[in-house]
């Protein structure tokens, strides 16, 4: 947890620094806090000599080069940007107007009778991460104390809502002895939760473990919810990159919508659209009506203000760009299709290469998973000595990022995990 | 966890029900219905009312962005050339590090600091513009200042107080401006510092103060850093305007230069490059601190990242990669410092053209601290209802503590605007409000 981490007594010490310096810093008590374990891999992987190291932990897709690839999409919405010479002023707290509505669009569906009847409103997001902090500090101010998340789920959902205010809890959610949804104990532990709490799901490729529940599941799911006055908050990541169809990794959300629930959606365009570093994302609300949604937007303009102002502008408008023209939308739904159907690929190519080099462990979850990242099953022993002895890296809980699986790599991968866990 | 009492704690309805039906009117309670509106900001809200505004006069003085001759936004040649640059090398969209773009912070460190600056003492991330370096600044002084209040001048960018306090920390003002001499009043600055606990954190803006655009002398500094030095306080510096205030970087950096130079003063740098880069939209900035060494360095930059991670990650890459590519450019920079001087120059031609237009259509005022300010700003001294009635009358837009955005003003607008401030203020007082 973050606050174990924070010193709050200032020690004087009486270290020699520099002469440059007054005899006793300020800052020499404070300690060095641990790096992120996803982001850190990245810092450690940067260090090590190996020449055939493999990082398979940020979840940032490469080609089958193992190259970074930015869509041919994205670069024309770029130079169409360039050519057009626009300004660089304010966007407003709550960012483009057309990008949020285009965004709405593309998570909800164009026919959504939600949007038409302007209940579905937000805000553009920094990204992913951005848009849930926002979230959690309004639901906070707003009287909640607690969020729900399922076990696991992606690291930094915790810290967010911790530094939101809120007091996290975790419903069950994976079965790690058959590397499966624990459907039940998840039906469980939600038919335990109290009205009115805010439950966070991913909407599709759940990030770490990949697998997501059947539609019927979902539907079983929503009408749980109901049932129990349950507030939903979608997390949204993977939209088209999951299975490579857009509509498909968007059901979960538009069946809420279409059961009536009133819940809460982050998007976030890192992924699909490989906006990455540009912090793309939209945060939005399904209410009772446009006015209320109007009201929900304004409060989470007043948390936006005193912690960014206003978001980054360049990201959004490759999207609008994008998501605005027929022949770029078109070929952005093509692009981000291509890059899930190599991950997946990849899945099934590693799964073979396992029971090639004669793992008898069974391999098929990898295959069953979706989206971005496997989750192995493999224990941080097994994948400790993945990275002292083979010089490869993933995540401490097993997790591979399936992006970073290439051809040229995946015979190596798969006899450095067959190697641990014979 | 910061204190936000702006509305009362909902209450979840027990009574929320759902129809099965796919249209949804009339639920007896949403998990939304306490909500409230919240209140528009204060400036971007007058920005707004200018937008919708019909009246063909009208005159946006209020937000502070560059304008040029025409009323127009204007994007740096140099910054244009840096994004084709971007575009030409195939600029990568992968995730920058949490802390930023490390070239990027660099380049922005020597612009602060000085370009022989020891980059070893200073620990630096990359921020969302000057909201967000106030903002992780404010919140890494939370968890490790033992003294959590921070004195905040009057007056000041509003949206000051809320950061400050969505951090967690006592917000006190401090004494600034004199509005009866329309002057600073450094006895009760200095005063207040004194007064104000060991070890305070105090926030100075760098150069041409927002709103007031009255700066200390480097004279009257030394005496503000005596008093800094004597408490123990905490200098944390907003920087929003380097470049933008005399037209010099350099000039403008030597108060802040002048405080960290005497190493006896803990430092926090706010910095953005909103308005001397124009990115505006694109927020750029950094937040750093003076440490003793690299060792240190690399412990604070630590702790500096898990405030980001958990608020948005890492920061956007557009605006550094520009910052960056004209900055570390031998030709772009040359450039670029000539662009942000043109930028000034306008705004001081324009600062004098309305002091002696205001004479011209028979103001008698006192307007030599308009004269006397710097930066982007005119702090004109006229009441809020003189304000109001700018608005109202005359399809001025200002904010209502009567800062004008010079940048606003041109050739075609400046005497129209002064005929109007000469109305509202003509025989009423413009001091001691």
């Amino acid at each position: 947890m973050i606050s174990k981490q924070f010193i709050s007594r200032l020690g004087r010490q009486s270290q020699k620094f520099s002469t440059r310096w007054q005899s006793t810093s300020p800052f020499a008590a404070y300690e060095m806090a641990p790096l992120d374990p996803i982001i850190g891999l990245n810092e450690e992987f940067q260090r090590d000599d190996f020449p055939q190291k493999v990082i398979v932990g940020v979840g940032a897709y490469r080609d089958d080069a193992g190259k970074p690839y930015v869509l041919p999409c994205v670069r024309e919405a770029e130079q169409r940007l360039v050519d057009q010479k626009l300004d660089m002023e304010y966007s407003g707290i709550a960012g483009d107007q057309k990008f949020v509505d285009l965004s709405l669009k593309f998570g909800y569906g164009e026919d959504s009778g939600a949007l038409k009847e302007g209940r579905i409103q937000g805000v553009q997001a920094l990204s992913g991460t951005g848009g849930l902090r926002v979230f959690g500090e309004m639901i906070r101010r707003h009287g909640h104390k607690h969020i729900y998340v399922p076990n696991p789920t992606w690291g930094n959902h915790i810290p967010i809502f911790q530094n939101s205010g809120l007091e996290v809890r975790k419903y069950r959610y994976y079965d790690a002895s058959n590397s499966s949804l624990d459907f039940d104990g998840m039906i469980k532990d939600i038919q335990d939760i109290p009205a009115g709490s805010c439950v966070l799901l991913h909407a599709c490729a759940h990030n770490p473990t990949g697998m997501d529940p059947t539609l019927e599941q979902w539907k079983q799911l929503s009408e749980l919810f109901k049932k129990k006055q349950l507030f939903p908050f979608f997390d949204a990541a993977y939209q088209g990159f999951a299975s490579g169809d857009a509509i498909l990794d968007a059901a979960s959300l538009r069946m809420f919508v279409d059961d009536g629930h009133l819940l809460g959606t982050i998007q976030s365009f890192s992924k699909n659209f490989g906006l990455y570093g540009h912090r793309v994302g939209t945060l939005s609300v399904v209410g009772s009506n446009a006015e209320e949604a109007a009201r929900v937007v304004s409060q989470m303009k007043m948390v936006i203000r005193p912690m960014y102002s206003n978001p980054p502008r360049h990201g959004a408008r490759i999207v609008s760009t994008i998501l605005d023209d027929p022949k770029l939308k078109s070929d952005f739904y093509e692009q981000c299709k291509g890059m899930a159907d190599r991950m997946n690929t990849m899945r099934t190519k590693l799964r073979d290469e396992l029971e090639a080099v004669g793992s008898t462990r069974n391999w098929d979850h990898i295959v069953k998973q979706i989206g971005m990242f496997a989750y192995s099953g493999l224990n941080k022993e097994q994948v400790m000595e993945m990275r002292s002895k083979h010089h490869l890296y993933c995540t401490a809980d097993g997790r591979i990022s399936m992006a970073g699986v290439t051809t040229g790599n995946v015979s190596y991968i798969a006899n450095a995990m067959h190697d641990v866990s014979k | 966890m910061a204190i936000v009492p702006h509305y009362e704690t909902l209450v979840i309805s027990l009574l929320f029900c759902v129809t099965q039906a796919a249209t949804f009117s009339a639920a007896t309670s949403s998990v939304w219905s306490k909500v409230e509106t919240g209140p528009p900001d204060a400036i971007l809200g007058i920005a707004q009312a200018f937008r919708e505004c019909q009246d063909d006069r009208k005159v946006n003085v209020c937000v502070g962005a560059y304008r040029d001759t025409q009323g127009k936004p204007w994007v740096l040649p140099t910054v244009r050339a840096a994004e084709q640059k971007l575009l030409e090398n195939d600029d990568p969209k992968d995730y920058l590090p949490i802390e930023g773009d490390t070239g990027f912070i660099t380049e922005a460190v020597k612009f602060a600091y000085g370009q022989n600056v020891d980059l070893s003492t200073v620990a630096a991330v990359q921020t969302l513009s000057g909201t967000g370096a106030c903002r992780i600044g404010g919140e890494f002084l939370a968890h490790f200042w033992e003294n959590k209040n921070i004195y905040i001048p009057t007056p000041t960018w509003g949206n000051h107080w809320k950061i400050f306090k969505e951090c967690g920390l006592e917000t006190h003002p401090y004494r600034y401006y004199d509005r009866s001499t329309n002057r600073l009043d450094l006895i009760g600055f200095i005063e207040d510092l004194e007064a104000a606990p060991e070890g305070s954190i105090i926030l100075l803006h760098a150069c041409a103060h927002n709103p007031t655009g009255c700066d200390p002398t480097l004279d009257q500094w030394k005496r503000i850093a005596d008093v800094l030095e004597r408490k123990g306080h905490l200098a944390f510096f907003d920087s929003a305007y380097q470049g933008f205030a005399s037209g010099d970087a350099e000039r403008d950096a030597a108060a802040f230069r002048y405080v960290t130079d005497r190493k006896t003063i803990p430092v926090l740098l706010a910095q953005s490059f909103a308005k001397n880069f124009g990115l505006y939209g694109e927020r750029c900035g950094t937040l750093s601190m003076i440490c003793s060494g690299e060792e240190e360095r690399q412990r604070l930059l630590s702790q500096l990242r898990c405030v980001i991670r958990p608020m948005y990650s890492s920061p956007p890459r557009h605006g550094s990669s520009i910052v960056k590519t004209v900055l570390s450019d031998s030709q772009l920079a040359p450039q670029y410092y000539e662009e942000c001087a043109t930028m000034a120059n306008r705004i001081q031609a324009m600062r004098e053209l309305l002091v002696k237009t205001l004479a011209e259509v028979g103001s008698t005022h006192d307007w030599s601290h308009v004269s006397e300010q710097i930066g982007m700003f005119a702090f004109t001294g006229m009441s809020e209802e003189m304000c109001d009635q700018l608005t109202k009358d005359y399809a001025i837009y200002l904010t209502r503590d009567g800062r004008i955005s010079i940048a606003g003003l041109n050739d075609s607008n400046i005497r129209y605007v002064a005929e109007a401030i000469h109305a509202v203020t003509d025989g009423k007082s413009i001091t001691g409000n």
